[in-house]
């Protein structure tokens, strides 16, 4: 048996490559959750509920793929490119570190403080995927090992910031940062719910994204230099300014997920504000096949599956630590099915 | 004589693509046969099925009277059967010795032993006058040994058959013929030889008998002694492609002028190279593969910058201006491999036929797509780029397709001078008389054309005057009228006369 | 000052630091030979928790701690042959798959941890692994308590090097695997099977990142619980580039950095006014520095991260 390329990519597949995957993930996950005695008919029913059943439910799910949106297209824009950026939960810590930093004491009217205080979360996110861009340029040092110790760095150095000069003093001790001025805080998306403005933002930033990436000759630069290097610089691409120019992109957006995070949840820093937004980006991404507008779906999938167990946890005891074996699995089932979409089975 | 090979009714499927169609063949002890044919007739895929890199679809192999596995290599070698292979399995890093060595000891054994396997390397090599250093490491060595060692690891093993996939595409005339002699030496000793070439003066030198493959089938096989080049040249072509003649250039004014341009680098790099390309006419440079070639079309395509050294287009100073910078000023350039550097090959056809010129495609940052697809519309109905629409990825073209493409694109901005880098490679005949064509063409309107070339009798049939490059280094230009095969060879290896007025 | 100087003459720091290479030696031997055979194995984070969790489950569920090592060691291989199966017949991505190794193998270790034991208000606890003083040598001065002072699995990390080494230097399979990681080409074309060897090579190279996990959980600690690993893994990733992809550089990487690991421990208690995370810091920090240090002269084997497919080039 070997497998050989396909000529052609018939549409139809692309679209079921991340259905197939995400069904085959559940199934897989289902027999760990009849090992817990539980049905897993009846865990998934809960799931269900958990994240769509009701309007608060509902905007509980979306507030959380709020955040996946972006962390996702910072993933799908970097990979696009063959820029390995693993680093998103750091950009998204150092993003909302420095909103919540900037964002306690800036004398400015409302709307105009937003906007500089997503642009300084974008820059901090950027300026953070910036360096292990420039040490694989400037020496080749692989950006997979450099962006994940930057992840510890950067949860570390948010702890040392909230315990010491953003303390909040009014916490109690709870180590948690000052709360941003409430002028900047996101307005309601849905009355007396979390969901906020961010996911208005989000869904922008990757329509956005699309345009860039799909139609601008930047985007066409990028997708050049990520399918083969040599051709794009062969044709006259300066491959280190492109790739400079995806990673200010990735990690601006990956930024951006933790200023939004910040003026629209928790409105200050904690070094457990992030349930892994980060990683699961990487699996939001794969999962909309680096597409940008692939990636709200996927987000919303993810964030179901992580809401959802919360509820499934509650209501049949199953270990909510399920949402992340679905997730992780969905990821490498993702990657078989890709596979298959480009390559087919042949004795 | 005893038969030690043979291939019956072999066929191997691609897709669509039927490779091999029901080929038979058989070797005789002691016998040196060529297999003689056109890139993609399907003799490099019939040797991989014999030596177990593919399982044949259909057929059967018999090596001394006994059936062969389909499929695994091992089976190969250990039923006698060397190969070796036209772009080396070597490992760069490794010794001589690591590289031979390798799978002969049962991989469950304790300790190698290396000091009775070195005895046996330099046994084999005094044996069969293969001389190499066995604890040299395999990167630094020239690509003449590294061709001895991947001889010396099928010996190692045994191997009474050996296949050898176009042993002399990158060595020199002389180093070529040497090789045939050694090789004739192995066949007094027993050994049993299939070469594949598409050189027909070596075929009729080294073989005894020719098997002539086109499109997947056998379609003669001959007596070397009873058959001329011309009768293996038109089996091998089958149809007659004429290639367009080429007429005396209107040579002139002075285009593209490099003085002592000096590079290093780790490939071989150029030593003071000097040539001048002037309007209407094509500069041919010729050598063996790996003597800087690489260097000057990297250098002509804007990759690289030289040391010292100047290169003027039109006068005005070009080099490191970067691939874009060398576009506006008025080059164009066909790289030496289509696939790694000509397209990008997941990309649509509209995207690879601007990707190089972006900038007159662009408004405010965004992609003109309207007017890019009308110009690939333009250069598919102009090139005659078949099965091609502007949306289709560029990897599904055949080679000669691509190629078209390429140099479509090149040509469409009317370029003062065009870089052609192996423009032929890899084609079949009808594409190779297209681009020939379109080179002319454009010589004849007025471009300054360099060709770089490893084909002789291309650049004989294309270039008004040639240049030999040996080791980096540049032979005076000679008119194209005074050469002939010998003269050539011997530019080639590096033995150039006095500087001949052209 | 001069007390942060008094710690560098201390026995208890250098034993510490043998202790705290321990799980990095492993680790980083795991990732040397998948790298040797031309596989990035971004699973070893998860690998490592996965091993963690198993060794110390199977201690707790009341076998012997050597069988413990053994069952991490398996799960370690388990984990590793689904990269492996990912990665080298099939030819995906390293970096994805080995990103969602980690991810799943964390995640389910996460979850049967929950499952099967009961956690109360603090996490339950086995015996883990007492000193196993050499006789005779361990009462060498300085040296004795030092080496040879220290628990099961830290002997078997050293004698894990040396085995390594050797099997790389002077066995036909050792010269096998580095081949596969130079050019698979070359080794198919010598009769033998570079996608077999390249599975072998992740599999047990996965197993030794699964020893790695379980010392953290059966010498190092007693207990298991989440994020313990806290970028171990990473860090033998970084180390391997670290020691050119050999053994004996490679352990002497992982004493280094384990060095200044004790270091700073001992030195967050005696060193006033300065925030703790900036010594937690230290290590991860060390890490890139060491990689832009040795970047230039990296001998990278050459067909690492290349997938191998038959037939094709």
């Amino acid at each position: 048996m070997r497998l050989e390329r396909r000529d052609d990519v018939p549409l139809g597949l692309i679209a079921t490559a991340p259905i197939a995957a995400i069904v085959a993930a559940l199934i897989l996950a289902a027999g760990l959750i009849a090992a817990a005695g539980v049905n897993p008919g009846v865990a998934y029913g809960e799931m269900l509920r958990g994240a769509l059943g009701s309007r608060l439910a509902v905007t509980e799910m979306l507030t959380r793929a709020t955040p996946l949106i972006l962390t996702g297209l910072a993933a799908a824009t970097a990979f696009r490119a063959r820029l390995w950026n693993i680093g998103g939960e750091g950009q998204f810590y150092l993003g909302a570190l420095v909103t919540a930093w900037i964002g306690h004491n800036l004398g400015l009217p409302g709307p105009v403080g937003i906007a500089v205080l997503l642009i300084v979360g974008m820059a901090a996110g950027a300026t953070l995927l910036a360096g292990p861009t420039a040490l694989r340029l400037r020496f080749g040092i692989d950006e997979v090992v450099t962006t994940l110790l930057l992840n510890f760095i950067v949860i570390l150095f948010v702890g040392m910031m909230i315990e010491g000069p953003l303390r909040d003093p009014l916490a109690f001790g709870w180590p948690q940062s000052v709360p941003v001025d409430g002028d900047f805080r996101l307005p309601d998306l849905v009355p007396r719910t979390r969901l906020h403005f961010g996911l208005i933002l989000a869904i922008a930033a990757a329509g956005l994204t699309w345009l860039i990436l799909a139609r601008s000759v930047f985007g066409m630069e990028t997708r050049a230099a990520g399918l083969n290097p040599d051709a794009a610089q062969f044709a006259g691409i300066p491959l280190p300014r492109t790739l400079m120019g995806v990673a200010c992109l990735s990690g601006a957006l990956a930024g951006l997920a933790g200023s939004v995070e910040v003026l629209g949840v928790t409105g200050g820093v904690t070094t457990t504000m992030s349930p892994g937004f980060g990683y699961a980006g990487i699996v939001v991404a794969m999962l909309a096949g680096l597409h940008p507008m692939g990636v709200v779906a996927a987000a919303v999938f993810v964030a179901t599956v992580f809401v959802g167990a919360d509820a499934m946890s509650r209501a049949t005891g199953t270990p909510s630590f399920i949402a992340d074996v679905i997730v992780a699995l969905s990821l490498l089932t993702m990657l078989v099915a890709l596979l298959f979409t480009t390559y087919r089975l042949r004795k | 004589m005893s038969v030690v090979l043979e291939l019956d009714r072999i066929t191997k499927r691609f897709g669509a693509l039927v490779a091999n169609d029901a080929i038979s063949l058989q070797l005789a002890k002691g016998e040196c046969l060529a297999l003689l044919g056109e890139n993609g007739a399907g003799k490099t895929t019939l040797m991989n099925i014999l030596f177990g890199h593919y399982a044949a679809d259909e057929g059967a192999v018999q090596v001394f009277g006994k059936p062969l596995p389909s499929g695994r290599p091992r089976a190969a070698i250990d039923a006698g059967v060397g190969m070796v292979h036209q772009h080396f399995t070597l490992a760069s890093n490794l010794n001589v010795l690591d590289n031979v060595i390798l799978g002969s000891e049962p991989l469950g054994k304790v300790k190698s032993d290396r000091s009775g396997a070195r005895s046996k390397l330099v046994e084999l090599s005094d044996t069969f006058g293969l001389p190499v250093d066995p604890e040299a490491r395999v990167g630094a060595l020239s690509v003449g040994e590294k061709q001895r060692v991947e001889i010396l690891k099928a010996l190692y093993r045994d191997a009474r058959i050996l296949i050898l996939d176009e042993p002399t595409a990158v060595l020199a005339r002389p180093e070529a013929e040497r090789l045939f002699e050694t090789l004739r030496g192995m066949i007094k000793g027993g050994l049993s030889l299939i070469f594949i070439s598409h050189k027909l003066h070596e075929v009729m030198a080294a073989s005894d008998r020719v098997a002539v493959l086109r499109g997947g089938k056998k379609v003669a096989e001959r007596v070397t002694a009873d058959t001329s080049p011309a009768e293996l040249a038109e089996l091998m072509v089958g149809h007659k492609v004429a290639r367009p003649k080429r007429t005396e250039a209107k040579q002139g004014a002075p285009v593209l002028v490099a003085k002592n341009v000096t590079v290093s680098g780790a490939a071989t790099g150029l030593d003071a190279a000097s040539f001048t390309v002037h309007e209407g006419e094509i500069l041919g440079i010729v050598g063996v593969s790996g003597n800087g070639q690489s260097t000057l079309g990297a250098l002509l395509s804007g990759l690289i910058r030289p040391e010292a050294g100047q290169l003027t287009l039109n006068g005005a100073e070009v080099a490191g201006l970067g691939p874009r910078g060398l576009i506006a000023a008025g080059a164009a350039r066909i790289p030496e491999d289509r696939h790694a550097q000509g397209v990008v090959g997941e990309m649509t056809i509209w995207e690879n036929a601007v990707l190089e010129r972006l900038g007159r495609f662009t408004r405010r940052g965004f992609v003109k797509r309207a007017a890019a697809q009308a110009h690939a519309n333009h250069l598919i109905e102009r090139f005659d780029i078949r099965g091609a629409a502007p949306d289709t990825r560029i990897r599904l073209l055949s080679g000669g397709n691509m190629q078209k493409l390429i140099l479509g694109r090149s040509l469409a901005a009317a370029p003062a001078f065009i870089l052609a880098n192996q423009p032929t490679r890899g084609l079949d005949e009808g594409a190779v008389a297209a681009v020939h064509t379109e080179l002319l063409a454009a010589r004849d309107k007025g471009a300054a054309i360099l060709l770089i070339s490893e084909e002789l009798e291309e650049a004989v049939a294309l270039a008004d005057r040639i240049q030999a490059i040996v080791n980096g280094k540049l032979s005076q230009p000679i008119a194209t009228e005074t050469a002939n095969a010998q003269r050539l060879g011997l530019m080639m290896a590096g033995m150039w006369d006095a500087p001949d007025a052209a | 000052m001069s007390e942060a100087v008094d710690l560098l003459m201390s026995t208890s720091l250098w034993a510490a630091v043998l202790r705290i290479a321990t799980p990095l030696i492993f680790g980083v031997l795991g990732a040397l030979l998948c790298e040797r055979s031309g596989v990035l194995n971004l699973g070893i984070e998860g690998i490592m928790t996965m091993g963690a969790m198993t060794g110390w489950l199977a201690v707790y569920a009341g076998a012997d701690l050597v069988t413990g090592l053994l069952v991490a060691a398996l799960a370690g291989a388990a984990m590793g042959f689904l990269h492996a199966v990912l990665t080298v017949p099939l030819g995906l991505s390293q970096h994805v798959s080995g990103l969602g190794i980690t991810l799943f193998a964390s995640a389910l270790a996460y979850y049967l941890y929950r499952l099967l034991v009961e956690v109360g208000e603090t996490p339950p606890t086995i015996t883990p692994f007492a000193p196993l003083a050499i006789p005779i040598l361990s009462d060498l001065p300085i040296v004795g308590p030092v080496v040879f002072a220290q628990t099961l699995p830290t002997y078997l990390a050293l004698i894990a090097v040396a085995l390594m080494a050797y099997l790389l230097a002077r066995t036909p399979l050792g010269l096998a695997i580095r081949m596969t990681g130079e050019n698979p080409h070359a080794v198919e074309a010598q009769g033998l099977n570079p996608l077999a060897i390249r599975i072998g090579a992740v599999v047990a190279g996965s197993a030794l990142m699964g020893l790695g996990g379980a010392f953290l959980t059966t010498s190092a600690f007693n207990s298991f619980f989440p994020e313990m690993v806290q970028g171990r893994g990473w860090i033998c990733i970084a180390l391997v580039i670290f020691a050119s992809w050999r053994p004996g550089k490679a352990l002497l990487g992982a004493l280094l950095f384990a060095f200044f690991d004790a270091y700073q421990l001992r030195l967050q208690t005696v060193v006033d006014g300065v925030p703790y995370q900036l010594f937690l810091m230290a290590p991860y920090v060390l890490s890139i520095v060491a990689l832009i240090l040795v970047a230039r002269r990296a001998e990278v084997p050459a067909a690492l991260m290349t997938p191998y497919r038959r037939g094709e080039r």
